[in-house]
């Protein structure tokens, strides 16, 4: 609930919270405020106080209002918390009516008051604090460029008077940050404490909401999921990447570009272990990646649901002529352009069931930046092993966002799955090949990469219907044989994908979810049981379903799946793979392109019990 | 069905360098119409691959859809084949090449395949100037969905029906000249002698080499007033530069007069001896080239032979500074950075 901007509104105690409020910044895109928020963040991070952050910002390169909001939570909570954030640092005139409306009563509203604040943005419920961040800039700087870049070191320096903000862990920060252009340490430094002095010397700090040091961070990172999945696909040995630019899976690609050029150099020649091309569109980079894979190199692509829709011809053919392929699908707001840069799990259905004929994907959800990393690097694994295209799927706001996650880990001793490649020594072995001939009882065939031997191995890759020697035929036996086998292996497919993650004891209550709303689930979990309302949950992870997840649905009388989409796409695909009574699961639905919050889970398991014990008690 | 093969074999049929028979480098029986011009130019394919001494599984063909593109099946039965998607074979040309760049690939097309599903996809692959040989086997008609016009046939040439084609035609020979292509030929399907030659300098070329071989439609498009039948074709031809092929370490032998032609050296040693069919016609400069296609289409010819050729120009791999060992021949222990890196990378993150 947003709070309404009633001037009639009483007068309310300032809200007193240590390590637990919201802070949001209200900025101009393409002002460089990124790096002055990523700074305040991280600086809460380093006093060991899990902190996660999240840009909310418009299609739009320079001009319109973006947002940056930090969540401040001693207790770990690391999704979007509603209804409304404890303090707002309004840096953008554009946006400051609707800004003023979104604090909480008995909130903080941090200005500008170089110019006087328009009385009719005046609430009798927020404490407003003045910083004269123009005045205070222009006093100190005479360059345009540099009074805007400082500015938001400026409002960073007052935060940090104001929530009581660790001074030296900002500098050592700042240090790092320009560690190669030494340079650039000092006036930064300057700036930060400009804007501290104003705010000690202007109000009464700390405010009511303070940052304490502690140490609940261990040993965790703050990443995002497109970094992870980069860096995953380098760790699973990914030589070609093939992409067109979209929002939110750019980074991904670049990710991988940038440590792979770092750590993918062959030491002899100077010359590239991999390679990164920016495709004509989605359609040609997803060829791309096909015809690596066809060729035995690890490739993959990273889009989101447009592109997806464009790659789905190129899915079917990779599902039936089965070829490898990795796809990360970093979902946004859609159908078409939709919202391409707010965040929603809406591409389920098109994802699962790409392209024409009868096609299933096997599809990896991540819910934390360790976690893409770990599935992008198995998707490889698994995509060979079961010669299928594997497609990741993610969203903007793990995509985009750091979040507070597990550091990377990789085992040393882990060797990849190449899957079912016939060497010319196992071809000679061999009476005859045969590329779609099940020898070994699991629906998995063995296939062979050009050039392995002069005179066996060699078969003709096609859309087109063939028998177990790749041998074209329009047969229908043939053809429904193949197409058996193409359903066991997907049936069989679970084995080799992550298990669903299960928590809970016996409740009667269940809640199925995937990729970001756990967040929201397992802190929605604890305030229903606050309520006394006790309940488990189950974890998706993976595309074709474990047994587990039936029996997860089968033990709860009421099961709810919780999604970001209209049309409750993954109810739909369990119900669908499952043959599960579709009256037996209840969804839980947030589609308004921000992420999912606790309350919203609360609100929507609540309403619907309420409304069958209402129902039941008549 | 074109013909049955016999399956004996006379004992002394030529060989080539690597003790191979024609019939090592040929593939399936065609299931194309009888009299088709893709099959004069599979039949071309296994001659060039012969006499290059090409070992036939380092050779890998990739087409999309199409007749044009069903015919890699016709052709080296012991090479590794993908028949893709209409129109993006390209791309998966593109991607098979990065993993292994080592493999001589052959790209079969067509004109509804190149020039219209495929214009972009096409455009792509010659500004990349992937290393490979592009075939075009254009016939101006869809021949699997029985003889719709395609983008290439002619202004006012009749369709089956006897309908006038109201559209420009699209000349991928003139828009692959455009967007820089190294590698520009045009040929006919009924011209062995032009086009085998033309063949192995385009294979043995390192970039992008097209192709477009006039290959008319026996069945829907090879009537009176088509500009893509045996006849139109063989009385517009303007034969252009004639080059004979000399593989490396081999002495150039043929003497055309002095001013008439030129030796090419190729980069993997080959080199091309040029017989100049048009005085003005200078086919290393793309300038000379261009005018020498739209004189030839003023004058309602089709200009032939080697039309453009820039044998330096670095290609795909070349480009993207690829390590010399193919991608796909990479192991674990090159690939994968470890966890001590990892490490490293996490401390970036707190």
């Amino acid at each position: 609930m947003t709070p309404s901007t009633s001037q009639a509104k009483k007068k309310v105690a300032p809200i007193v919270a240590v390590n637990d409020f919201v802070v949001k910044f209200a900025n101009v895109n393409g002002s460089g405020s990124a790096s002055a928020n990523a700074l305040f963040a991280k600086s809460i991070f380093r006093m060991g106080v899990p902190t996660t952050p999240r840009n909310i910002f418009p299609s739009n390169i320079q001009g319109l209002p973006t947002w940056y909001e930090v969540r401040i939570s001693e207790q770990g909570y690391t999704a979007r918390r509603a209804g409304g954030v404890d303090i707002m640092v309004s840096v953008n005139p554009q946006s400051m009516a609707d800004d003023v409306r979104e604090v909480r009563p008995g909130g903080y509203f941090v200005y500008d008051n170089t110019r006087p604040l328009d009385i009719r943005l005046l609430r009798r419920d927020v404490n407003y604090l003045a910083i004269p961040l123009t005045e205070i800039t222009n006093n100190n700087y005479s360059d345009a460029r540099l009074r805007q870049l400082f500015k938001n070191v400026i409002y960073v320096g007052a935060m940090a008077a104001m929530l009581d903000i660790d001074m030296d862990i900002l500098e050592q920060l700042i240090a790092e940050q320009f560690a190669g252009k030494k340079k650039l340490i000092e006036p930064n430094c300057n700036a930060l404490r400009l804007g501290y002095d104003a705010a000690k010397n202007l109000h009464s700090c700390p405010i009511g909401l303070k940052v304490e040091k502690r140490d609940l961070i261990g040993n965790r990172i703050l990443m995002s999921g497109n970094t992870a999945c980069g860096l995953g696909a380098v760790y699973a040995g990914a030589t070609v990447a093939a992409w067109y630019p979209i929002t939110p899976s750019t980074s991904v690609a670049e990710a991988y570009e940038k440590y792979a050029s770092s750590l993918r150099i062959d030491a002899d020649t100077g010359r590239k272990n991999y390679v990164v091309i920016q495709a004509e569109d989605e359609l040609a980079a997803m060829g791309m990646v096909i015809g690596a894979s066809w060729n035995g190199a690890r490739a993959f692509t990273a889009t989101s649901g447009p592109g997806v829709s464009l790659m789905t011809e190129f899915l079917g053919l990779a599902y039936f002529a089965e070829v490898p392929a990795v796809l990360v699908n970093v979902q946004r707001a859609g159908p078409s352009t939709g919202m391409p840069t707010r965040t929603q799990q809406s591409d389920i259905l098109s994802t699962v069931y790409a392209s024409h004929g009868d096609t299933r994907h096997v599809v990896l959800i991540p819910s934390t930046p360790k976690e893409c990393f770990d599935l992008t690097a198995s998707a490889f694994d698994i995509a060979e092993r079961l010669q299928t295209p594997v497609i990741v799927l993610t969203d903007l706001d793990i995509g985009m966002n750091d979040g507070l996650s597990e550091p990377l880990e990789w085992d040393d001793d882990r060797v990849y799955d190449r899957g079912k490649v016939l060497a010319a020594d196992e071809l000679d072995a061999l009476d005859k090949f045969g590329r779609y001939l099940d020898v070994d009882g699991d629906a998995i065939t063995a296939r062979t990469l050009p050039g392995t031997h002069p005179e066996k191995g060699a078969f003709f890759t096609r859309g087109t219907s063939r028998d177990e020697y790749a041998t074209y035929t329009e047969k229908g036996d043939a053809y429904e044989r193949n197409m058996q086998r193409l359903l066991r292996k997907w049936h069989g497919a679970s084995a080799y994908l992550p298990e669903p993650v299960v928590k809970g004891s016996g409740s009667a209550i269940g809640l199925i979810h995937f990729g970001t709303s756990a967040a929201a689930v397992y802190e929605a979990m604890d305030t229903l049981t606050e309520n006394g309302m006790q309940t488990d949950s189950l974890q998706l992870l993976s595309v074709p379903f474990h047994d587990e997840v039936a029996e997860f649905i089968k033990q709860h009388e009421t099961v709810f799946v919780v999604e970001q989409n209209r049309d409750a796409q993954m109810r739909t695909v369990l119900v669908n793979e499952l043959e599960i009574d579709p009256a037996k699961l209840q969804s839980v639905l947030n589609y308004d392109g921000s992420p999912l919050a606790a309350d919203t889970v609360c609100s929507q398991v609540q309403q619907a019990l309420g409304n069958r014990q209402m129902v039941a008690g008549d | 069905m074109s013909y049955l093969k016999p399956n004996f074999r006379h004992p002394q049929l030529p060989k080539n360098g690597l003790d191979l028979t024609r019939s090592s480098y040929e593939g399936l029986i065609s299931t194309l119409c009888a009299g088709c011009g893709h099959d004069s130019i599979s039949a071309a394919v296994i001659q060039a691959c012969w006499e290059l001494d090409l070992e036939p599984h380092r050779i890998a063909k990739v087409s999309g859809i199409g007749c044009s593109s069903k015919s890699p099946t016709y052709f080296l039965n012991k090479s590794h084949g993908f028949n893709s998607v209409h129109g993006r074979m390209p791309s998966v040309a593109t991607g098979a090449n990065v993993a292994n760049h080592e493999l001589t690939y052959i790209g079969v097309s067509g004109d509804g395949d190149s020039a219209s599903i495929g214009m972009g996809q096409f455009a792509h692959v010659v500004r990349r100037n992937l290393n490979m040989l592009y075939l075009v086997e254009n016939n101006g008609c869809y021949g699997l969905t029985k003889g719709q016009d395609s983008a290439t046939a002619d202004e006012g040439s009749k369709s089956r029906t006897g309908n006038e084609n109201p559209f420009e035609n699209i000349d991928l020979v003139g828009v692959a000249l455009e967007i820089g292509a190294t590698f520009v030929a045009r040929s006919f399907s009924g011209d062995k002698e032009q086009l085998v030659p033309l063949m192995k300098a385009a294979i043995s070329h390192r970039g992008f080499a097209l192709i477009d071989v006039i290959s008319p439609c026996v069945t829907f498009n090879n009537h009176h007033g088509s500009t893509k039948s045996y006849d139109y074709t063989r009385e517009h031809v303007q034969t252009g530069s004639i080059i004979d092929f000399v593989p490396p370490r081999e002495e150039i032998t043929a003497q055309y007069d002095a001013g008439e032609s030129m030796q090419l050296d190729l980069h993997d040693g080959s080199s091309l001896s040029l017989q100049k069919a048009q005085p003005n016609h200078d086919p290393t400069s793309r300038r000379s080239a261009t005018e020498a296609l739209l004189d030839s289409r003023e004058n309602n010819q089709i200009l032939t032979g080697l039309i453009y050729i820039d044998a330096q120009e670095p290609d795909f791999h070349e480009v993207m500074q690829l390590n010399d060992a193919p991608l796909n021949s990479l192991q674990q222990d090159q690939l994968c950075p470890g966890n001590e890196k990892l490490r490293s990378i996490n401390n970036v993150f707190r």
